[in-house]
């Protein structure tokens, strides 16, 4: 099986192509990468007016099964995912059993290859049930094929399990990735500390609670030589311990989410539980900072934390809502605006997407268009406008604070290992 | 809340509906109403307190179904509203929710849901979650009446103390409002600080640090931890109530150390000036906010204590409120 891709601009951060090239896929992987082919292939796609990148990869998602699929499924978590450009997904251990030993972790693969879209590549839990007091079985997870350990959506507020999790994490080459809240300081808080909290009655949560934990972490990463990776960052004091971190040669990586970039607390008025989440949308000078963060290219990845929720999970009081929004279908539109201010380069953005999160990772064979690497390539239109509408989407679930907006740039189509999954 | 503006009146307005355009079908919170509204339903509650000195009473619920939904418990509020709705020939139900679905596992929207299918025309709500009320509200065509919503607001609390202010000091403009204690988890401290700083009073609030919530400020209002030192030139002392089990000694060291700093005592009183009016949404802890002995004073020759003033004010206002919202026209 033999698949052209022609006339397409690639733009290929991670072996420095940017320009008019075709590509031809054979077997599921690439095979050229050249300024004009003219094989005769089984199917030509034609990319004229479209970016060939790289198929995008997120760190950060909540596919829901098992347990909880009324929110999300494998399938349709992963159906998401390819209509958002993405053709590999990492998916968190919050499932219900907790991914914590390798019974899950095998039946998510199992799933995954049966009925996944993309590439998915599990995260297990760094402590049993996600309760922050006993180790999961991170051996025998990291055998079955988990590619990091963490127990996101909460912290581990012990700081001696933390450092064991990364020293043992360490022996098996896992990454580490922490959710960073101060639960003593956060409480059951899910909007920013401020002006609109007080206005509304609700206690917040300060920058400092992600801070002292983004601190603890990369003291324990040094500590231990464990690979760190921070999700969803959202402070500049955040960023700038990160970066100080990396520049004393820590190895330590951060994501960003698109709606974290996008949005303050502001969106949070009238107790909109769309706008409620964990870490919460900061404010407007806040918003910035990370922007600013990713035009000195501070940020190694974004990620979508993509969290799906049932309508009767959010239609609720503002203290009972559950944490999160969906955000695969949206990050490439929202990711450009950054584009767009003129923050970042197409190139860079798309680094941010694909051979950012690759490298943290350690995948070999993906984020990157050259010969020899997996045939995982999204082609979109940068240009292209589009009103976002929750009921055109894929994903199980609609709680996306994004309906209506008009947004530019539209996936047109998206390949995993050479194999079309989404066209539009 | 979404802040939407006042209709103009259009050029030749029947007479009657004249001011009657409210910003919004429901009374959320102080927040969404202007200096303009806010009079309106002042000089409202001025009538209905006229109305019921002469013994009379009102029709204006006439054939209009109203039910209170308390959430919470409360005995003034809810009282207040229950003889206001009764004043005006309301056809009347009480929910106490917590007895009855909502420990079934039925979510809010379902409860609404349900009465809507009773067509109110009114649901006054008291409940222990911040937006609350306003999340009933968006599942209800009925008009909602925020009775308290967690540390959000209770904007006939407020209206009630902007009535009583100006009935005994004849004005609210230009008048220096000290509001003492818990900030951070008061729905009448929000309520106030909107109503009094529109109509154009000097707020303070005071408290201890770990109470005063951050951008609190930005409200228009001067924060300070000193309350000694704003007495002298208070108009208004209005006292908070410590809610003894939100403290979770987090916040002071013990209701002594409180006292001692925020409490009204004894030591204070001649640094308060002739006729300020000391205030209390009530209940009073008393020996906590306020020296006992003057919770009970009636000396003419120290501060007025109009505590039970604001309760029996209570019910005109909530005539007012009731009135207007329930005869409404809102902007489409």
């Amino acid at each position: 099986m033999k698949l052209l891709i022609k006339n397409g601009t690639v733009v290929d951060p991670a072996s420095k192509r940017e320009g008019h090239f075709d590509l031809l896929i054979n077997n599921g992987t690439i095979q050229k990468v050249e300024r004009k082919i003219s094989t005769a292939a089984d199917e030509t796609i034609n990319a004229d007016g479209l970016i060939v990148a790289p198929g995008f990869i997120d760190l950060h998602c909540h596919l829901r099964e098992p347990g909880q699929e009324y929110k999300e499924t494998i399938r349709s978590g992963t159906a998401a995912a390819a209509a958002g450009g993405f053709t590999t997904v990492v998916c968190m251990a919050n499932t219900e059993p907790v991914n914590d030993n390798a019974v899950i972790t095998e039946f998510i693969q199992k799933k995954a290859k049966e009925e996944g879209i993309v590439n998915v590549l599990p995260v297990g839990a760094i402590s049993r049930g996600l309760k922050g007091e006993s180790l999961a079985d991170i051996g025998q997870m990291a055998e079955a094929g988990i590619v990091a350990i963490s127990d996101d959506g909460r912290t581990v507020m012990n700081s001696a399990l933390m450092r064991k999790a990364m020293q043992y994490a360490r022996g098996f080459g896992l990454l580490v990735i922490s959710h960073a809240e101060d639960e003593t300081l956060s409480g059951a808080s899910s909007i920013n500390e401020g002006l609109v909290a007080t206005e509304l009655g609700l206690p917040g949560s300060p920058n400092a609670a992600e801070e002292i934990m983004v601190a603890r972490d990369i003291a324990l990463a040094e500590l231990t030589g464990a690979r760190l990776h921070v999700a969803h960052l959202t402070t500049k004091g955040s960023l700038e311990l990160v970066t100080a971190a990396r520049k004393r040669g820590v190895q330590v990586t951060c994501e960003v989410t698109p709606h974290h970039f996008t949005l303050t607390d502001e969106m949070v008025r009238g107790y909109n539980t769309l706008a409620k989440m964990r870490p919460p949308l900061r404010k407007q000078e806040e918003v910035d900072e990370l922007k600013l963060g990713f035009k000195k290219g501070l940020i190694q990845a974004i990620a979508t934390d993509h969290a799906p929720h049932a309508s009767f999970e959010k239609e609720v009081e503002f203290h009972l809502a559950a944490n999160g929004l969906i955000g695969l279908e949206t990050a490439l539109s929202l990711s450009l605006q950054l584009v767009e201010e003129k923050l970042l380069t197409l190139s860079e953005l798309i680094r941010l997407l694909s051979s950012g999160p690759a490298s943290i990772l350690g995948l070999k064979n993906k984020g990157i268009l050259q010969p020899g690497a997996d045939a995982d390539i999204t082609l979109f239109d940068p240009k292209a406008s589009r009103v976002v509408d929750i009921n055109s989407f894929r994903s199980r679930s609609k709680n996306s604070p994004f309906h209506g907006w008009r947004l530019k740039g539209e996936v047109h189509t998206t390949l995993v290992g050479g194999k079309v999954v989404f066209r539009d | 809340m979404i802040l939407k503006k006042d209709r103009r009146p259009r050029k030749n307005p029947p007479p009657q509906a004249e001011g009657f355009f409210l910003p919004s079908k429901d009374l959320l919170g102080l927040r969404d109403l202007s200096e303009e509204k806010l009079t309106l339903v002042l000089k409202k509650a001025e009538e209905f307190k006229k109305l019921l000195q002469r013994k009379e009473k009102g029709d204006d619920l006439k054939g209009k179904r109203v039910i209170n939904i308390f959430f919470e418990p409360s005995t003034r509020t809810r009282t207040s509203f229950e003889i206001a709705e009764r004043n005006l020939s309301a056809e009347m139900t009480n929910i106490t929710p917590s007895a009855s679905s909502l420990t079934k596992g039925e979510s809010l929207k379902d409860m609404i849901e349900n009465l809507e299918a009773m067509k109110p025309d009114l649901l006054v709500i008291r409940h222990g979650a911040s937006g609350a009320a306003q999340l009933i509200a968006s599942y209800t065509k009925a008009s909602v009446i925020n009775g308290g919503d967690g540390s959000h607001e209770h904007p006939t609390q407020g209206l009630v103390d902007l009535f009583t202010v100006k009935e005994h000091l004849g004005q609210i403009q230009n008048k220096r409002v000290l509001i003492v204690g818990d900030i951070a988890y008061s729905r009448v401290a929000r309520s106030n600080i909107y109503g009094f700083t529109k109509m154009g009073a000097k707020v303070t609030v005071v408290g201890p640090a770990t109470l005063l919530p951050p951008g609190i400020e930005k409200l228009g209002v001067t924060v300070s931890t000193q309350f000694a030192k704003h007495i002298p030139e208070a108009d208004v002392i209005m006292l908070l109530r410590i809610q003894k089990e939100r403290q979770e000694t987090l916040n002071f060291p013990s209701l002594a150390e409180y006292t001692r700093f925020f409490g009204l005592t004894r030591d204070l009183l001649p640094l308060i000036k002739k006729g300020t009016l000391i205030m209390h949404p009530g209940p009073i802890n008393r020996g906590v906010e306020i020296d006992p002995e003057i919770a009970d004073s009636k000396s003419a020759d120290g501060p007025r204590i109009v505590i039970l003033d604001q309760v029996a004010n209570g019910i005109a206002v909530r005539m007012a409120v009731l009135s207007l919202w329930a005869n409404q026209r809102v902007k489409k």
